[in-house]
């Protein structure tokens, strides 16, 4: 008994990837905010991914992965109607939703798909969303018509200038912070580096900042704390403590250093993956 | 008396795998008995007209009885006796903590050595399905579910949840299990290694509980995916919670988060519900060092030393602040760990940990202790020798030092009254909690304890819940 992949788009060829998976019993109780562990196959790596967007009508939910190792290639090799073997959640806390005012929702690469979850929420509570999105290139934003239709503005920023602004989402997070005063929350969800660049911004303005941790995760569930990060001094486990927290208060070095404890066997994986793949065409 | 005079053979020897080669290897380390020895090790039994050794068992296994069927070369007749009243023989032969249970109380033992109960129980487990290849066990016909339209939940699928299935099941009771791994079986499949507790085995009791009619939902998180009221509004009958304790505990010291500290729990979950002794063939990690050290001395921290040893290490220590004769692991597998190599540093507490630039671990400093005076646990406490410290060279730690309750149903549910450990609060006698025909019982109630304390719960549990439906 499998979950059916009933759609699969590929956002960015070989790189970042859409699918639409069919698992009624989570959609039903997703929110923004959650994630999913999953399993491509039997001898697969449980992973965690946000859950970018959810149907409970329709019993399905949607996650959005950047390739980067051995089973988000697996994944990728996966047709539309093929199964994944393990679905599991929804997992972690929610975010914290309530009606506040206004919202800036920064979201940087594949970190887009997750913020759109959260953003959507924001703006069905009735705040204001502001998005800012980033990327290298105009060709790797993701999600910029789905949050265009909830959120009054959606700023944009790339390295390249391809689009919007260019430079860093940071620089676009300055500027709307120095102009607008009555901000009640900033949330980030992106790559390592960029989340603590958005919490320097932010700290001498003293908004609140909500950031979403990416450790590495074995059950999900709270039972083995390989996703323990410090958190205001304290040890706390991302998977239930989390994955949201005040970005103000994460040691974000740590979280960098624990992220790379299986590099040299995931590039072994990985390697022999791509091997296997060249073998069999 | 006949049996006074009657010269005590010694207990017969368990063979084993080598220990040189099982350093290398994830199978199983204890072979069982062969049907001579078997016998030969059944007729040791005095078939004591007051046998307290059913006492010591905490599902009160009719030992004497079953015992006496072997020695008659009754297989089927030894098997049936022991499924009365345990439903996963094989899986406590060979866990059980048979010195502090059963074999603690034989007469045998207070002169000589007691006889080899859990061998025993194993070999019965294990020859009947091999004899019968599950014919009885999983022949459909012998179990229909005559009473379906009661249905019974089960959430988290420990063996305190399995007995639950076992004993509800087999009286024609529909029961779903919901377990939020992509695996049932609990601490038996995702802690307890291979080379101990063979997966095969778990499997063939699962699979007998399939046979039976129970169905297991993995993937479904209790109090996420399904809610206790959930299932009470989707027409469950009654709930039973059996998550278990596995939050590991940390220690609090300097350095812990490093990489390479690791909790037992991360280490054997991913060795064993990943299977990463075989990376890369499967997916999961596992770290890996030349020596690591083991701080705690339980089976579990037994567990991790030895499976650390076959992931190649070479020097495998296990940093405890009492003494050898203190530590809580079930005897045998101190001594096997100890055969194996694994070496045992004792009065030694831990201080904290220290990492090279690159936030790796490469070193310990432990605090030398001697013993004081007996606590309340009536085992010597340690107490810091002034000064006296010691720095190990480690490239990996693994911390078993206890765990606390699953946190995710607890929290889903806060109608659950806890006690003020943070563990649900069931009637002793029914294993019911505060939510009517909702029970709980096994790890989660008594914190972490034994497969056959769980068991017993469960056993317990079920009793109430079929009388209540029945
Ligand atoms: C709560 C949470 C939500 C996430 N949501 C998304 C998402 O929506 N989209 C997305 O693309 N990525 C997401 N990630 C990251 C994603 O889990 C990793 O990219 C994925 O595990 C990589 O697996 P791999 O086998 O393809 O690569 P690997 O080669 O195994 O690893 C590449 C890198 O991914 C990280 N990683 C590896 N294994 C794990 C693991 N078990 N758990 C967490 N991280 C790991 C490590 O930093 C590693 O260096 C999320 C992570 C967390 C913790
Ligand atoms: C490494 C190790 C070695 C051990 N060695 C021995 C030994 O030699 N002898 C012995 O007698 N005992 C031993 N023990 C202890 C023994 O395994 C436990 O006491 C026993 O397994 C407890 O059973 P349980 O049914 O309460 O829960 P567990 O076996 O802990 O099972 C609980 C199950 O519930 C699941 N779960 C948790 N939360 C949820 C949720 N919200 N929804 C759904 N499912 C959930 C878990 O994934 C797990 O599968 C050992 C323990 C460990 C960790
Ligand atoms: S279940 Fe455990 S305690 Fe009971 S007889 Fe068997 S080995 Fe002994
Ligand atoms: S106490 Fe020992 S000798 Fe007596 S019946 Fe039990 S196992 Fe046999
Ligand atoms: S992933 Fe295991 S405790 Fe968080």
């Amino acid at each position: 008994m499998g979950y059916t992949i009933l759609v699969k788009e590929e956002l960015i060829p070989g790189q970042t990837t859409m699918m639409v998976i069919d698992a009624p019993q989570i959609a039903k109780k997703a929110k923004p905010g959650n994630f999913v562990m999953l399993r491509v196959g039997e001898k697969g790596e449980r992973i965690p991914l946000t859950i970018a967007d959810c149907d409970p009508d329709k019993g399905t939910i949607t996650i959005v992965y950047l390739v980067v190792g051995k089973t988000t290639a697996e994944m990728n090799k996966l047709k539309q109607g093929e199964e994944l073997m393990d679905v599991c959640g929804p997992l972690g806390r929610p975010t914290h939703i309530e009606k506040s005012g206004t919202v800036v929702c920064v979201g940087g690469g594949t970190g887009i798909a997750a913020m759109h979850h959260i953003a959507k929420g924001h703006a069905a509570a009735g705040n204001r969303v502001v998005a800012i999105i980033g990327a290298r290139s105009k060709n790797l934003l993701l999600f910029c018509s789905e949050l265009s239709s909830f959120c009054p503005e959606v700023r944009i920023a790339t390295d390249d200038g391809s689009e919007g602004h260019k430079g860093f989402v940071t620089e676009v997070l300055q500027d709307i912070l120095e102009t607008e005063d009555d901000i009640a929350e900033v949330v980030a969800i992106g790559p390592v580096p960029m989340m603590e660049a958005v919490c320097r911004v932010t700290l001498p303005f003293g908004v609140k900042t909500t950031v979403s941790l990416n450790s590495i995760m074995v059950d999900g569930i709270g039972m083995c704390g390989a996703c323990r990060c410090t958190v205001g001094g304290k040890t706390l486990f991302a998977c239930v403590d989390g994955p949201e927290f005040d970005g103000h208060q994460v040691d974000f070095t740590e979280l960098k250093t624990r992220l790379w404890q299986f590099k040299k066997q995931e590039e072994e994986s990985m390697e022999l993956f791509s091997k296997e793949c060249r073998c069999n065409g | 008396m006949a049996s006074k005079q009657k010269k005590v053979r010694a207990r017969t020897p368990m063979p084993l795998q080598d220990p040189v080669a099982r350093g290398s290897n994830f199978n199983e380390v204890a072979l069982g008995y062969t049907r001579e020895q078997a016998i030969l090790e059944a007729e040791r039994c005095l078939q004591c007209k007051k046998p307290l050794c059913r006492d010591g068992c905490p599902v009160n296994i009719d030992i004497k009885g079953f015992i006496g069927r072997l020695v008659d070369d009754d297989l089927k007749g030894a098997y049936d006796i022991i499924r009365k009243t345990n439903s996963l023989p094989a899986v406590c032969g060979r866990v059980c903590p048979q010195e502090n249970q059963c074999e603690g109380v034989c007469v045998l033992g207070k002169k000589y050595e007691p006889v080899a109960i859990g061998r025993l129980e194993r070999y019965v487990a294990d020859a009947y399905a091999a004899e019968s290849a599950c014919e009885e066990v999983t022949d459909l016909s012998t179990c229909a579910l005559e009473n379906e339209h009661i249905k019974v939940a089960c959430i988290g699928a420990g063996p305190s949840s399995l007995t639950v299935a076992g004993y509800l099941a087999g009286r024609g009771i529909k029961v779903d299990v919901y377990e939020a791994l992509h695996e049932p079986g609990g601490v038996l499949i995702y802690g307890i290694p291979e080379f101990r507790l063979p997966k095969s085995v778990v499997a063939r009791e699962l699979d007998g509980l399939k046979a039976l009619g129970v169905t297991f939902y993995t993937n479904w998180v209790g109090g996420k995916t399904i809610t206790i009221k959930d299932m009470l509004d989707q027409g469950y009958n009654a709930v039973f919670i059996g998550v278990g304790a596995g939050l590991p505990r940390f220690l609090g010291v300097p350095g812990e988060n490093l990489v390479g500290v690791f909790s037992a729990n991360e280490y054997l979950t991913r060795v064993n519900l990943g299977r990463a002794y075989d990376f890369p063939e499967h997916d999961t990690p596992a770290y890996k060092a030349r020596r690591v050290v083991v701080i705690g001395a339980g089976n579990v921290a037994m567990d991790a030393a030895r499976t650390a040893l076959r992931m190649g290490a070479s020097e495998v220590s296990v940093v405890y602040r009492r003494s050898e004769d203190e530590m809580p692991a079930r005897k045998e597998e101190i001594e096997h760990a100890v055969e194996e190599g694994v070496k045992l540093r004792c009065l030694c507490g831990p201080l904290s940990f220290h990492g090279d630039n690159q936030g790796r671990l490469k070193a310990m400093t432990v605090q030398k202790m001697e013993l004081g005076e007996p606590d309340e646990s009536g085992r010597c406490s340690p107490v810091c020798l002034d000064g006296e410290t010691e720095q190990i060279q480690c490239g990996m730690a693994v911390i078993a030092v206890g765990t606390r309750p699953n946190p995710v149903l607890l929290e889903a549910s806060p109608e659950l009254e806890l006690t003020q450990w943070g563990y649900i609060r069931a009637d002793p006698e029914t294993g019911e909690t505060s939510i009517p025909n909702v029970f709980a019982g096994g790890d989660i109630v008594t914190g972490a304890a034994t497969v056959i304390s769980a068991m017993g719960a469960g056993r317990r549990a079920a009793g109430e819940i079929a009388s209540r439906l029945l």
